[in-house]
């Protein structure tokens, strides 16, 4: 079993050794992320400097580079997918002995191998930049980086699900579906900004959860316990329902024959 | 004990009957060629085979194991090319080696992919990339991966399409001799019929989704009376052959 998933971390791995575009791609959006909302807080921190907000730039840029590892790691999933429909190996893989459950291990793994250079890169800027040192946060923040990883992985496994049921004209969802949680996951601001009825969906949010905690954690320097228990308690849901709906689904495209169509 | 069993294989995709009550075996170290005009179901068959697509009724065992119940065990001693599907351009033929030898859990992955180098003529391509390779070695990479496991049953699909004839020779060639040198049993299609003549013990010929007949290709050129099986499967293209 470990061999199988360890088969497809080192293809991903050959892939990106001799790709520098692959390896600039991690990086070039992070870099340029935080370039622009980085000087913008820095700006807009300038201007209210009468009454100043304590801590902006360390929320913003705290919320920025922790939006950055939930859409990472959900699009580390869909892209490990794609890259075997782009080089027509699909097929190549389900006839061999890997399970689902495999498969899925490995995209994950690769996920977490392409975050690390991102996060490298983008916690090594903020300090050169603005000197903002996330980890002086503590490490009262790994727990909900965590939380973070767990539903950008289950958004990842629901949006390749659906890409191989409806095919690559549905691949853009990579690029998109973490962008539709974004607005209700307090990210910049706080869940009590939002109105009464989309607070209650934020409410069921992981992401949501994990900002108001990292906030906390700033203004405070302590865990606030609810939070990280409420992100946990979702995210073991999201998790579960995003396997149980990969599974379903691959059932299904199986019975359809759209996995041979999609694999040639 | 046959080495693959199919029984009543059946499969409809909404009102569309593709594949209909099929049974056919394959024995250890047999080369069948699976035969018929486009549309006739082969590709959807060995798909079937390979557990890419669910049938919607029938049974199929291979190595006396049902496919339903145990697709890792059994996918672990078969394997499958196809002139249709790729492996990975930027990885060198090495790397792709060494990828599908750690899937197939190869014991010794990197003694293995020098062999599989050395066996299917890629010395001198061991190091580029796949995306550099010619038709000819592009397909022997294709089979060399498919060799990856050892296999005792091996599927595949045109496996010499899109290869000029002397490639195309070699290769089949090539075929033949891993089959005597390991009983490697073998069920494949292919357009080109003097290769279906060439290399298969036994053919089945579907039509419409379903087994027309089933025999030597000599059997049944004698069975319908003509020239070659490329004058049979003429006449069954073309409606010129009553069902039975």
């Amino acid at each position: 079993m470990r061999s199988r998933i360890w088969a497809l971390v080192a293809r991903q791995f050959f892939v990106m050794r001799r790709s520098p575009m692959r390896i600039a791609e991690m990086v070039y959006w992070p870099l340029l992320d935080l370039l622009v909302w980085g000087f913008l807080s820095l700006y807009l921190n300038r201007l209210g400097h009468a009454t100043p907000l304590p801590n902006f730039v360390a929320f913003f840029l705290g919320g920025l580079i922790l939006w950055d590892l939930l859409f990472r790691s959900q699009q580390g999933i869909s892209i490990a997918y794609l890259e075997e429909v782009w080089s027509r190996n699909l097929l190549n893989l389900f006839v061999s002995p890997l399970s689902v459950g495999e498969f899925l291990a490995a995209t994950i793994l690769i996920s977490l191998m392409k975050l690390s250079v991102s996060v490298v890169v983008m916690t090594g800027l903020a300090a050169v930049f603005y000197g903002f040192n996330i980890f002086t946060m503590g490490w009262a923040l790994a727990p909900f980086v965590a939380e973070l990883l767990l539903m950008g992985w289950a958004i990842g496994i629901v949006t390749t699900a659906l890409v191989l049921r409806f095919g690559q004209g549905a691949e853009s969802l990579a690029w998109v579906l973490a962008f539709l949680f974004q607005p209700l996951s307090a990210v910049f601001y706080p869940v009590a900004v939002l109105p009464p009825a989309l607070r209650a969906i934020a409410f069921c949010l992981p992401s949501s959860h994990v900002f108001e905690g990292m906030r906390a954690v700033i203004r405070t320097g302590r865990v606030d316990p609810r939070e990280l228990a409420w992100a946990a308690v979702f995210d073991v849901a999201y998790m579960a329902i995003a396997i149980a709906f990969f599974y379903r689904t691959f059932a299904l495209v199986k019975r359809l024959g759209l996995l041979a169509k999609t694999g040639e | 004990m046959p080495l693959l069993d199919v029984e009543a294989l059946t499969k409809r995709f909404d009102h569309l009957l593709v594949v209909d009550r099929i049974s056919f075996a394959v024995q250890k170290g047999e080369i069948v060629g699976l035969l018929g005009p486009n549309g006739a179901g082969k590709t959807t068959v060995i798909q079937m085979l390979l557990g890419l697509i669910t049938p919607t009724a029938g049974r199929i065992r291979v190595f006396g194991l049902d496919l339903a119940r145990h697709r890792q065990a059994i996918l672990q001693r078969v394997n499958f090319s196809s002139t249709y599907i790729s492996l990975p351009f930027s990885l060198t033929v090495r790397e792709n080696l060494y990828v599908f030898a750690r899937l197939y859990g190869v014991r010794s992955p990197s003694r293995k992919v020098d062999d599989l180098i050395e066996q299917f003529d890629l010395v001198k391509k061991a190091n580029r990339p796949a995306k550099e390779l010619s038709s000819g070695q592009l397909t022997r990479l294709h089979l060399a991966k498919a060799m990856v496991n050892d296999p005792e049953l091996l599927f595949l699909d045109e496996p010499t399409a899109s290869l000029d004839p002397d490639v195309a020779d070699r290769i089949r060639r090539m075929l033949i001799r891993v089959r005597a040198e390991r009983q490697l049993a073998i069920l494949f299609t292919t357009h080109n019929l003097r290769e279906m003549e060439q290399m298969s013990d036994r053919v089945v010929f579907l039509n419409q989704g379903h087994i027309l007949s089933e025999g030597t290709p000599e059997a049944l050129i004698a069975q319908y009376g003509t020239a070659d099986l490329e004058a049979l499967f003429l006449k069954v293209a073309r409606g010129q052959v009553e069902e039975p």
